[in-house]
């Protein structure tokens, strides 16, 4: 087991370093920042003192050495835009990109895994027909679209929800969060079901594919033939076996989610490191693209370890060949 | 009553179920669009020289169906144009990315060893990240441009062909190895050709609706974020962006029309991929 | 005991409609070994079914009776055939790596078993599944119950299988082929246990097989099935030693204990149709050497054996 973290832990720094190699390199060809962040009527001895402060004149190697020389000691430069650590300005933007991403998480799950159930139990009925019909249509929808028309909609035609920004926030744990306040909810509303939406219709059909194929097994006839009735029927056997791929889906999708809030914090203004990272690559603010990507990326890899973690604790088959 | 060949009987349990058959109609009605853009919108909305300003921001209804937007375009042919870039796009990146991740994909299961355990460890981290994120970086580092989309997205795409290819070809590679054990050696290399091929072309068929789909998606987003296609070629994600300043007040044509659009498109291509994948699974047919 | 009479199991499929169990009337009595004997697709495993209550659509039963104890099983309610599952009918079936849920413990399946139908204490349904563990063999239950299904070999699976089949003490057992998947040491052993079980406990067995050696010496009475129909019943020594039925006849000559060392095995010519496309009359008319025009109209069933021309 700690040889498997071990091991785990070495791939995760590996595809980290050519991650942020990969990135720096590629932004430095794209653009030189001094000619955005500088007055462009500055003469050249302005910008190349510029240049100097912000270590820019070095050769790209010596930068990439510096950078991660820094990167292990915690530091991942400072952002040419805010002047201050870039770690430090995602970190400030993170809990905002994260409570809309849990409570999507949450809306797709709550909702997906019960009408995914249903659809795959009773695969003949109407509504299951027109559950299966909204879950394609769901996996079609431009996510960026849907987020336009929400907003038309709900703001600004019926006027009920805000169509912009992030709601007032309180200190919970230390970390301003605003989902736990009414008003917050109603900001993070909009957001967050865009966001959903997409995991909706792919757990809906996920769920429905495992009940469908689960319910044809031997194993839920001999339930049925030992008299069990159909509650624990479908809520233990059932359940049970169908939680475990599900598991390492929403495990996966929480990553896609959180990097899919780009698009969603930019529709709805929402302040998240998604909207920040999209500024900061059209003003070239390298250091805090390469800061989010690689925070984005060490979480990936952390989410991903994490299910695996969780598979094996939920299929006793994966535990007994660990153990032996 | 005669048995109908294995592609009839596909092809007639395929036009069964409705919801496929109105995808594939609907999908057709999108590429004949998309092919004969120039020749049956109303109006060529990139010729700058026809546009009248006046007629700018008008609601649908009359002249203009679809409305006009800011600079006094035509929605419809707008859409129009717009289809074909992003079909283009979606099924150029597509047919791209399934050829490279498909012959890499045999490649490996073929030669096995060491390349096929490297192959399959790049495909498996690199499908371990949203295809968003992996773009942003590509676009980030490259630029913009049609070409530097398309590579982004094929770059987003090959892993998913290249995964299943291999595994398609895997299946035939242990029945091969029962056959070279009885001596066939040297004939081996054709008839894995031969025979991994049309093997693997039914799911790689499959895998690249999906893709296709997605591809148009992502193309239509990174456009909207500003990160894609340039303002000269612009596709349905474009439009829309450009139609977002609009909509708070009211003028919710400009990017409601592409929008619809582009579900359609994107909502054709999945039913169809969707009935196809109904079909080809195994595991899902009863006896 | 248990009387059926006339069922009739159809199935809905877009070939048109399937007899899997067409007119078939059984009796059995209490403490009776039934051996059902047929090939796949002869609809011997859909007639446990029917019986138990566990056809799937697109099947239903549409005509005939069933009777257990007297009480009409045909048209009860889903909560009423609950009831009887598992209590005073179970079944075994065929593979028991698939039929236990291999998520969750032997314990958390055996315990829910009892508690399905009896307001037992905690501890007095560990003990009976314990028991119950022992008798069919299972050595150190206390600790094997804690364990998961793939921790266990096939055979014992099944006896597990088996365990949970007799917790309530049936009045009727069926099971499905159960020794197939296993090995023929195993199957044996399983077999004489099986027995010995059934007969302390006084329940009634339908023993359904493909195999018809492994009914010899073990059931009291054995049924013969082919496509849908029962073609020939009667005492085991009667069927095995002396078949009516030149389709009977055909399986024992084909085993190949039967035959000659050296010589050609055995075979009936053709193959069993496929229900969709029967032949007119008697479904084993195209296979048969003895058949005739009669043969084109359905036999009735006639002293325990449905044919035209019977052997004796």
């Amino acid at each position: 087991m700690t040889v498997y973290i071990l091991r785990r832990l070495a791939q995760t720094l590996l595809v980290l370093f050519v991650t942020s190699a990969l990135v720096f390199g590629g932004l430095y060809l794209v653009g030189n920042p001094i000619d955005i962040l500088v007055n462009p009527a500055a003469d050249e001895i302005e910008k190349a003192r510029s240049a100097a402060a912000l270590g820019l004149d070095r050769p790209i190697l010596e930068q990439y050495g510096i950078f991660v020389k820094s990167a292990l000691a915690g530091d991942l430069g400072k952002s040419f835009v805010f002047g201050r650590p870039a770690l430090e300005v995602i970190l400030e933007r993170m809990p905002a990109t994260l409570e809309l991403a849990v409570l999507a998480m949450l809306i797709s799950l709550g909702f997906g895994v019960p009408m995914g159930i249903f659809a795959g139990l009773y695969p003949q009925k109407n509504l299951s027909k027109f559950i299966m019909a909204c879950s394609i249509l769901g996996f079609s929808l431009p996510t960026f679209w849907v987020g336009l028309v929400l907003i038309m909609v709900f703001a600004v035609q019926l006027g009920w929800l805000p169509s912009t920004g992030r709601g007032p926030t309180t200190e919970v744990f230390g970390v301003a969060l605003s989902i736990f306040s009414l008003e917050g909810l109603r900001y993070a509303l909009l957001p967050a079901i865009n966001l959903a939406l997409f995991k909706l219709a792919l757990i809906i059909r996920l769920t429905r594919a495992q009940v469908r194929e689960q319910s044809l097994l031997d194993y839920i006839r001999f339930a049925r033939a030992k008299g069990l009735p159909r509650r624990r029927v479908v809520g233990v056997h059932l359940l049970k076996n169908i939680l475990i791929p599900l598991v390492t889906v929403v495990g996966l999708e929480l990553g896609s989610v959180i990097a899919f809030a780009i698009v969603t914090e930019t529709v709805f203004a929402w302040p998240g490191m998604g909207k920040l990272v999209i500024d900061s690559i059209f003003q070239l603010d390298r250091p805090v693209v390469v800061a989010y990507l690689l925070v984005v990326v060490f979480m990936f890899i952390s989410i991903n370890l994490v299910v695996d973690l969780l598979y094996s604790a939920l299929d006793p088959r994966v535990r007994i060949a660990e153990a032996k | 009553m005669k048995e109908d060949t294995p592609f009839a009987s596909f092809v007639r349990g395929f036009f069964e179920n409705p919801l496929a058959t109105a995808g594939f109609v609907l999908l057709c009605v999108v590429i004949v669009v998309a092919l004969f853009a120039p020749w049956i919108s109303p109006q060529n909305p990139y010729d700058l020289g026809k546009l009248d300003l006046l007629d700018a921001r008008l609601p649908p209804g009359g002249q203009y169906l679809l409305g006009t937007d800011g600079q006094g375009r035509d929605m419809l042919s707008a859409i129009f144009y717009g289809l074909r870039v992003s079909l283009l796009v979606g099924v150029a990146s597509g047919l791209i990315a399934l050829t490279l991740g498909g012959l890499l994909g045999v490649l490996a299961a073929y030669v096995g060893g060491r390349f096929e355990q490297l192959l399959m460890r790049v495909v498996d981290i690199q499908l371990g990240f949203p295809a968003i994120l992996v773009a942003l970086i590509l676009i980030a580092v490259l630029g913009k441009g049609v070409d530097k989309i398309i590579i982004a997205l094929v770059c987003v795409q090959w892993a998913y062909y290249a995964r299943t290819a291999r595994s398609a070809a895997l299946v035939e590679r242990s029945k091969e190895y029962i056959e070279a054990a009885r001596g066939l050696g040297l004939s081996r290399a054709r008839v894995m050709l031969r025979h991994l091929l049309p093997n693997a072309l039914p799911p790689l068929i499959v895998v690249g609706t999906v893709q296709v789909a997605h591809a148009i998606a992502l193309e239509a987003t990174l456009s909207f974020l500003g990160l894609g296609l340039p303002t000269t070629e612009p596709s349905l994600g474009l439009l829309i962006a450009n139609g977002y300043e609009y909509l708070l007040s009211g003028k919710y044509w400009i990017s409601m029309y592409p929008g619809v659009a582009l579900l359609l498109t994107i909502l054709s291509i999945n039913l169809v991929g969707d009935q196809l994948r109904d079909q080809l699974n195994p595991r899902l047919q009863r006896a | 005991m248990l009387e059926i009479s006339g069922l009739v199991t159809e199935f809905g499929t877009r070939q048109g409609i399937l007899r899997a169990v067409n007119d078939v009337s059984l009796q059995i009595k209490r403490g009776e070994i039934l051996g059902l004997v047929g090939e796949s697709g002869s609809g011997k495993s859909v007639l446990g079914y029917s019986i138990i209550g566990l056809v799937d659509s697109p099947g239903r039963i549409t005509a005939g009776s069933i009777r257990f104890g007297g009480r009409e099983l045909i048209g009860q309610s889903d909560e009423e055939m609950r009831q009887l599952r598992g209590k005073r009918i179970a079944m075994i079936f065929q593979d028991p790596m698939m039929t236990l849920n291999p998520v969750l413990s032997i314990e958390t399946q055996m315990m829910e078993t009892v508690f399905a139908h009896e307001a037992f204490s905690r501890q007095r349904a560990r003990d009976l599944c314990l028991e119950n563990l022992a008798k069919v063999g299972i050595a150190t239950p206390e600790k094997r119950i804690k364990q998961y299904p793939h921790e266990f070999s096939g055979g014992m699976r099944q006896r597990v299988a088996i365990a949970i089949a007799l917790l309530h003490r049936p009045e009727l057992i069926i099971a499905d082929e159960p020794t197939t998947a296993l090995d023929v040491t195993v199957q044996g052993q399983i077999l004489y246990e099986m027995q010995k079980l059934v007969r302390e406990s006084g329940a009634a067995l339908i023993w359904i097989t493909h195999d018809l050696s492994v009914v010899a010496g073990f059931a009291d009475r054995v049924a013969v099935m082919y496509a849908g129909r029962i073609v020939e019943q009667g005492s085991a020594a009667d069927v095995l030693h002396a078949p009516m039925h030149p389709y009977t006849r055909g399986l024992l000559d084909s085993v190949p204990a039967n035959n000659e060392g050296g010589g050609r095995l055995r075979q009936i010519p053709g193959m069993t149709p496929s229900l969709a496309r029967l032949p007119q009359g008697c479904a084993f008319r195209e296979r048969c050497s003895r058949a005739d025009d009669v043969c084109l109209s359905m036999p009735p069933m006639e002293r325990n054996v449905r044919c035209h021309h019977p052997l004796c």
